[in-house]
């Protein structure tokens, strides 16, 4: 164990830190700023110093940057040294030599790094008189605001943006103290991670835009832990509220799923909560009528009827399982696919019964090697693209670390790494963002693809089945893909869904099975299409299309359907003629969608911020998120609605559960793939210290004995949690909350997101008391059974094309695009061809091409792009107006057809 | 007195040619080395030899060679720094468009030492004759077979590239230097790990002032002894002085370090101008503290002017008279460096142009007492440590030494609200 | 658009580097060459051309004082404002210049004849004070030269 000197007193620092973060892990204050645990050390802002000694009797000392020094043993340094200190208040006040003052309008302001910082420093007074420099603001798209007078010129940005992300449009420019950081010129940022320039940068240089909106200090806002809903990856939000609005979405910490970040999907696709489309009323008969009404209505619809109830993969699976109880076992249906049905039930056998373990993002971060297949990472899992650009970094920060350059000193490694990287292998339809990390790209049709895997995992090892008629080429690109992932020795396989194939799931699964025989700290990590995929996949159910066929074949008279426009997941037709047949629809959902619009009944559903629930990630994690503030109107979360339909019917099992423990509970009994869920957070009975609650608001709320001033003076009582232990207040604990409900993070002088330190174990790890979420796939097999059934070489029909899918993060996904900052980034509906294809159809770019697709007629515009694979179409996937397509499959091409877009709008 | 470096230039200002460089015994150290020598015998002689770089910060030569790791893959890189930027400083333009292939010759030497197969010259973007000449040198070194591939039959192969740089003083500052070679802003580089480790490319690198390198074939052919005697006193060799300001005759001498500052200001720069009167002097370049009448007689090498409480730097002069305003003098000195800041750390960034805008008030005589306090706190924390790189702390020494040794200057003018 | 003699440099400057994106300043240099100063166009020509984005190679261009991202005139005077010129009289210098062409550090005369700046240490110390026109350094310089070394810039 090391020693380390900090003032005279001893400390164990832990290892491989620099004094920076071993100060602030072991609770100690020290100011920063270019610093960032996830960033590293560059050493520009020199705020960080500290005295170090030579020994106990050097009383001189030199000032160092914390950050910038190794922690050796036996150290000795002082952070309340009078120079250092007096050092470190003239850092500020050189910073604010320039900056605008301008607090009291700025968005950062009560959540700055820069205020906590000036005042932990203890710079008080303006010694400097001069004329401060000014700059010009760019504008750079609908997500992010850009201030530069604010600017100190720390370099976080860039380095995130840049460095860390991979962006091209952000830099530095000019020297001296005229340095800027925006684009060459203004215009929409580019990068999927843009956003978490709002949190890394320290001052109020670039904002949230969104937020900017509807505007509201951090400390009258009202926040809840949450999990974000635009992806299976599950990342951990802060989602914020004021006015019954929600009105911003921050990063959660998650020591293991996504760390500081968040995609700009996931922070700026909350709009939809408050969207126009919103369903805020129960409707009868397309008029809308009042809660007891609309139960009325529902209980006469289902009483003495033959009901089936179709769930969702993005509500929770307290909805899921109150619908399948209302129900019973054998009606309730997951409202996918079949096609994704079996993609779900592949993946839990792969990752259940095979011998290989899901790991999580952290780990795809420390992976030596990656192999992805058929996964457009950066459009279908962002935050997973995030991790693997950071893994391509491992063997090159290893090779650093031979040269005694440690991994945080972070331009230090990068400039002796300079354009080395990892492995990286990436195989998929079309070209990615994260092909210029690649090590070797692959582009072929999903069952190309799938033979591709099939191969490697073959060349790892023999026993996995061979592949026949491989080109030489191909038989290259196998061996050396192979080659490196036995090399490795945390080797990933990363696949998904997104191509609704089955032989590239299982493709991806022999790989990482083969690789486990030769090494056991193999990885496999599969993405599912939406937020609870996992969860609906794990819970027992039936087929979608066994329930239109119940409807059609006269077997059911009344169907519910949860959280699900059945749209997205059926060819119209079917689903048209399934709503038409069925004698009553009930759909509850939040907000309105096609499927609601051919509903008798329709009962407003919580989104996730009026909701409390459990999703569950690709990973198998069951984490919880919370409900931020109770609606003003009747809309609650679905399974409370289904609580009261269940008491108004009198229905033996829901009249049992009161509340959300108690379905929690019974789910966790009767599930026994969900075995485990109730114990992710602490009951609702739960109290800290002194029988305290944890309060949603700061205790600096400023706002709330005035905030409805204006309507009425005497104060409402607050809304009483019955589901939790979070108060609706300010009043409660003010320590540190238990890891799993962390409404937001403060600290006494630590007002701005920067405070997540004091509640980590040590800087950049879990927090304090474990990381959130409990992971329910654990692999029960030790022997791999390896997939056999190889698809056949993909052969281009005449007059045909292979339609796949190709993802957008904007877009395709459901409730994001109803969000009005990220509508105005999703792509008009195209058709992608290969060259050839094209001109072999004489289509030219933008031309309109017509085809059909199992009956469904389709015209849209023409791209182009020498990457797309011959013979094979790219549809762009779940855009607004664009009918539901099963993929990949055959398309029929026509000539001279129309067909009328229908872009929906509610 | 020999002046090895200087001594076979042909006195018009033309460069040496090849033939000529020949004949005065040039490549002959270059035809041992390779001959007779291992790599690590040519660095145990620089070492032994005593060599100081001449790029200012004075480091022992053949010991920032042995840091190189002698078993690393190649490529590793050598680098002159042909930045010479400094204000004041104009010695190394001399060598590089006179004695082209004395450099050259040093740089293969060098690179031969630590195993290096690349080099370049960073040469900085006004010395446009010097890039002529280079050029021109480069070309004949290669035809006559001391560059490329098996030079002279040893199996030793080097290769070397001329970058003329764009401007920025901080392109001088080695591995700023190196960024900019790599095509990016030229920031400094954290150190640890030095360019000896990581440096060009991120492979193994050294960088070497141009008269450093030029010292270096007369090392290996003459030895260790022998330039350590060139110069009788603490340090070895001989070096190019300058001087420059109000002085009769400024200009640039090859000398050995046992000169005396008087000597060099009485004796080769002619006295001051008539009329005027020595007041100090900044004795190595503008970032190097102030000596004063007190220090005339202390001796030119890196010893006696670290004693008198400056630094030799790269031996250039400049001299303060009694006609310039000392605040106005510190005024130009603080405005290149602040113009000159990469603008990477703080205190720098930031620190620098307060400095300026306090000195322009008070010479302008809009001074208040309080500014001096603003001057001393910057003096004594933009110090070495504190910033990022040596930028700052090099542009505090003449500030700091102004406020000892001139404070009355400031004083009056802030006292009286006169202009300087 | 680069010129196929643009392109032909470039290429040259390529070959002399291990990484292509190393050639960048090369490539700065010679569009300005040919064309006096970098413009935002061709900042993005020049980026496409060397596989970086424009912000990458704007970065780059940006810190270097000697890239020009603005027009300049015909012939750029550079005139030594370091500490041995400035002991030298440079201020008066760049006062009287000042007063010849009516330009101010920055600007170009309006018939586009020079642009007029600063430069730091020109390194001819003890011929100070000296100033650049272009290629050619004129050192010791006296007010009265002046406006003879001026006019043979047209
Ligand atoms: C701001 C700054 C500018 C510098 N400029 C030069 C320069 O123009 N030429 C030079 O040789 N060294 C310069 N140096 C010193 C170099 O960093 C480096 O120490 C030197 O080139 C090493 O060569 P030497 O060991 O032969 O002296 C500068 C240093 C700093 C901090
Ligand atoms: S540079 Fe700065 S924050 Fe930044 S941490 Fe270090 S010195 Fe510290
Ligand atoms: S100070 Fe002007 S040339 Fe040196």
């Amino acid at each position: 164990m090391a020693t380390l000197y900090i003032d005279n007193k001893p400390y164990d620092p832990g290892t491989g830190k620099n004094l920076l973060e071993a100060c602030l892990s072991l609770g100690l204050d020290v100011p920063y700023f270019c610093w960032h645990p996830s960033l590293g050390s560059v050493g520009a802002c020199r705020q960080c110093a500290v005295k170090v000694y030579k020994d106990a009797d050097d009383k001189k000392g030199r000032i160092i940057m914390s950050c910038m020094e190794p922690v050796t043993d036996n150290q000795r340094i002082s952070i309340n040294d009078v120079e250092a200190k007096e050092f470190r208040e003239h850092v500020v006040e050189w910073l604010m030599t320039n900056h605008p003052h301008d607090c009291a309008v700025c968005d950062e302001g009560g959540s700055c790094h820069l205020q906590d910082m000036t005042v932990m420093t203890g710079h008080n007074y303006r010694h400097y008189t001069y004329k401060k420099r000014t700059y010009q603001n760019q504008y750079l798209g609908p997500f992010i605001n850009h201030e530069m007078n604010r600017c100190i010129q720390c370099y976080r940005c860039v380095r995130f943006y840049k460095d860390y992300a991979g962006g091209k449009d952000l830099d530095a420019f000019a020297s001296r103290n005229q340095v800027y950081f925006g684009r060459h010129e203004p215009g929409t940022l580019e990068s999927e991670f843009s956003g978490n320039l709002a949190e890394v940068c320290p001052t109020g240089v670039f904002t949230d835009k969104t937020l900017k909106e509807h505007y509201t200090r951090k400390w009258d806002l009202t926040t809840a832990p949450s999990i974000c809903q635009h992806c299976s990856l599950g990342c951990n939000t802060i989602a914020g509220e004021r006015y019954g609005e929600l009105r911003s979405i921050t990063n959660r910490y998650h020591g293991k799923v996504n760390g500081y970040f968040l995609c700009d999907r996931g922070r700026f696709g909350y709009g939809f909560v408050n969207a126009e489309g919103r369903i805020r009323k129960p409707r009868v008969n397309e008029v809308e009528t009042d809660k007891q009404q609309a139960i009325d209505a529902v209980r006469q619809a289902i009483v003495g009827q033959r009901v089936i109830g179709i769930g969702s993969p993005r509500a929770s699976l307290q909805a899921n399982f109150v619908l399948k109880a209302l129900v019973g076992e054998d009606h309730f249906y997951h409202g996918v696919s079949d096609n994704t049905h079996n993609l779900g039930e592949l993946v839990i056998k792969i990752l259940k019964e095979g011998p290989v373990r899901t790991p999580s993002m952290k780990e795809v971060e420390s992976a030596d090697a990656v192999l992805v297949l058929g996964e457009d990472l950066t459009n279908t899992a962002p935050m997973l693209a995030l991790s693997v650009r950071q893994s391509v970094r491992q063997q090159p920060l290893k090779h650093a670390a031979a040269s005694n350059i440690a991994p945080w000193n972070d331009a230090a490694a990068r400039e002796f790494i300079q354009e080395e990287k990892g492995p990286l292998y990436i195989a998929t339809v079309h070209t990615t963002k994260l092909d210029d990390v690649a090590t070797r790209t692959y582009r072929a049709a999903p069952d190309e693809i799938a033979r591709l895997g099939f191969a490697v995992a073959h060349f790892i090892n023999p026993a996995a089945p061979g592949v026949n008629n491989l080109s030489e080429a191909e038989v290259e690109l196998a061996q050396h893909i192979a080659q490196k992932l036995l090399e490795a020795k945390q080797p990933v396989v990363i696949s998904g869904t997104s191509c609704e194939s089955e032989h590239i799931v299982r493709a991806a699964a022999n790989v990482a099975w083969a690789l486990h025989e030769k090494n056991k700290q193999t990885g496999i990590v599969l993405t599912l299409p939406e937020s609870n995929s996992m969860g609906l996949a794990l819970m027992g159910g039936h087929r979608l299309h066994s329930a239109l066929d119940a409807i059609l074949n006269q077997h059911a008279d009344t169907v519910i359907i949860m959280e699900n426009d059945l749209y997205r997941h059926g060819p119209a037709s079917m689903v048209d003629e399934f709503l038409k047949t069925c004698r009553k629809v009930i759909v509850l959902d939040h907000t309105q969608t096609p499927t609601t619009d051919k509903a008798r009944i329709v009962i407003p559903s919580g989104t996730f911020a009026e909701s409390d629930g459990v999703l569950v990630n690709n990973e198998g994690r069951a984490q919880r998120f919370f409900q931020v503030y109770e609606s003003t109107d009747v809309i609650q979360e679905s399974w409370r609605w289904l609580l009261t339909i269940g008491a108004a019917i009198d229905h033996p099992r829901l009249t049992k559960w009161k509340n959300f423990e108690d379905i929690t509970k019974a789910l966790a009994q009767e599930e026994p793939l969900l075995k485990g869920v109730d114990h992710i957070t602490p009951p609702a009975s739960f109290r800290m210290a002194g029988g305290q609650r944890i309060p949603r608001e700061s205790h600096r709320y400023s706002g709330r004995t005035s905030m409805n001033a204006a309507i009425n003076v005497s104060e409402p009582k607050p809304p009483e949690d019955p589901d939790s232990s979070l108060s609706y207040t300010m009043e409660g604990y003010r320590g540190l909350a238990p890891s799993q409900m962390i409404p937001f993070f403060w600290s006494p002088g630590w007002n701005s997101i920067q405070s997540v330190n004091k509640y980590q174990d040590e800087v950049g790890h879990s927090l304090r008391d474990g990381d959130p979420g409990v992971r329910l796939l654990e692999p029960r097999g030790t022997k791999a059974t390896y997939f056999i059934g190889i698809p056949e070489q993909f052969v281009p029909r005449k007059g045909h094309l292979m339609a796949v899918h190709l993802h957008h993060i904007y877009g395709s996904e459901e409730l994001s695009a109803w969000s009005p900052a990220v509508a105005t980034r999703i792509p008009q509906p195209y058709v992608l061809l290969n060259p050839v294809d094209a001109e072999e159809r004489n289509l030219k770019a933008d031309d309109t091409f017509n085809f059909d697709i199992e009956d469904q007629a389709y015209a849209m515009p023409v791209k182009i792009s020498p990457d797309m694979p011959q013979g094979v179409a790219g549809l762009p996937y779940g855009l607004a107006g664009l009918p539901y397509v099963e993929c990949p499959s055959w398309c029929i091409l026509k000539t001279n057809m129309s067909w009328k877009k229908e872009v929906y709008t509610p | 007195m020999e002046k090895p470096l200087t001594q076979h230039m042909r006195g018009d200002g033309a460069p040496l040619s090849l033939k000529e460089y020949e004949r005065a015994g040039g490549y002959q150290a270059l035809r041992k080395a390779l001959k007779e020598m291992e790599p690590k015998a040519v660095t145990a002689l620089v070492k032994e030899s005593n060599l100081r770089g001449r790029g200012g910060a004075g480091f022992l030569t053949g010991m920032k060679w042995s840091f190189v790791p002698m078993n690393a893959p190649k490529p590793k890189y050598l680098i002159c720094n042909a930045d010479e930027m400094e204000p004041g400083t104009f010695k190394d333009r001399i060598l590089l468009e006179q004695t082209p292939h004395q450099l050259i010759e040093g740089m293969i030497l060098s690179a031969y030492a630590i195993q290096a197969d690349q080099s370049y010259v960073f040469l900085r973007w006004a010395y446009k004759l010097a890039a002529k000449v280079i050029t021109q040198a480069i070309e004949e070194a290669y035809a006559a077979g001391y560059l490329g591939k098996n030079i002279l039959g040893s199996g030793f192969d080097l290769d070397m590239h001329l970058h003329t740089g764009v401007g920025r003083y901080m392109c001088g500052e080695e591995t700023a230097l190196l960024n900019s070679l790599e095509g990016k802003r030229a920031t400094p580089r954290a150190k640890p790990p030095f360019p000896q480790i990581s440096g060009l490319f991120g492979k193994p690198t050294i960088v070497n002032n141009v008269e450093t390198l030029c010292c270096i074939p007369h090392i290996v052919n003459r030895g260790a002894d022998w330039f350590k005697n060139l110069s009788p006193g603490a340090d070895a060799g001989t070096k190019i002085y300058g001087v420059s300001g109000k002085v009769k005759k400024p200009g640039a001498w090859e000398l050995p370090m046992t000169v005396t500052m008087r000597e060099l200001i009485e004796d080769y720069g002619g006295g001051m101008q008539d009329g005027l009167k020595f007041r100090g002097a900044l004795p190595g370049g503008a970032s190097t503290d102030f000596l004063v009448e007190e220090h005339l007689d202390i001796r030119m090498d890196y010893t006696g002017v670290s004693a008198a409480g400056s630094r030799l730097g790269t031996g250039t002069m400049i001299i303060l008279d009694d006609h310039t305003s000392v605040v106005g003098f510190v005024r130009n000195l603080e405005h290149f460096f602040a113009q000159e800041s990469c603008g990477f750390c703080t205190p720098c960034r930031e620190g620098l142009p307060w400095i300026e805008k306090v000195l322009r008030t008070i010479e302008i005589g809009e001074g208040k007492p309080e500014d001096i306090k603003t001057l001393e706190f910057h003096t004594k924390y933009l110090g070495p440590g504190n910033t990022f790189c040596a930028l700052a702390p090099g542009a505090m020494e003449p500030l700091q030494s102004a406020l000892k040794y001139f404070r009355k200057d400031f004083e009056e003018l802030i006292r009286h609200k006169i202009s300087a | 658009m680069l010129t196929v003699e643009e392109k032909i440099e470039i290429d040259k400057a390529i070959h002399e580097v291990p990484v292509k994106k190393a050639a960048c300043i090369e490539a700065l240099k010679v569009v300005q060459q040919k064309r006096r100063w970098v413009s935002d166009e061709s900042i993005k020509d020049i980026a496409a051309y060397m596989d970086m984005s424009p912000e990458e190679l704007d970065s780059v261009a940006t810190f270097y004082n000697l890239i020009f991202r603005r027009p300049v005139g015909r012939h750029i005077i550079l005139i030594c404002d370091s500490i041995s010129c400035y002991v030298m009289g440079q201020e008066k210098l760049t006062d009287l210049i000042t007063k010849q062409l009516g330009i101010r550090y920055g600007q170009t005369t309006l018939d586009g004849r020079y642009t007029f700046l600063p430069n730091p240490c020109l390194g001819t110390c003890d011929h100070a004070p000296a100033l650049m026109i272009d290629n050619d350094l004129y050192r010791d310089v006296t007010a009265e030269q002046l406006e003879e070394i001026l006019g043979k810039y047209a």
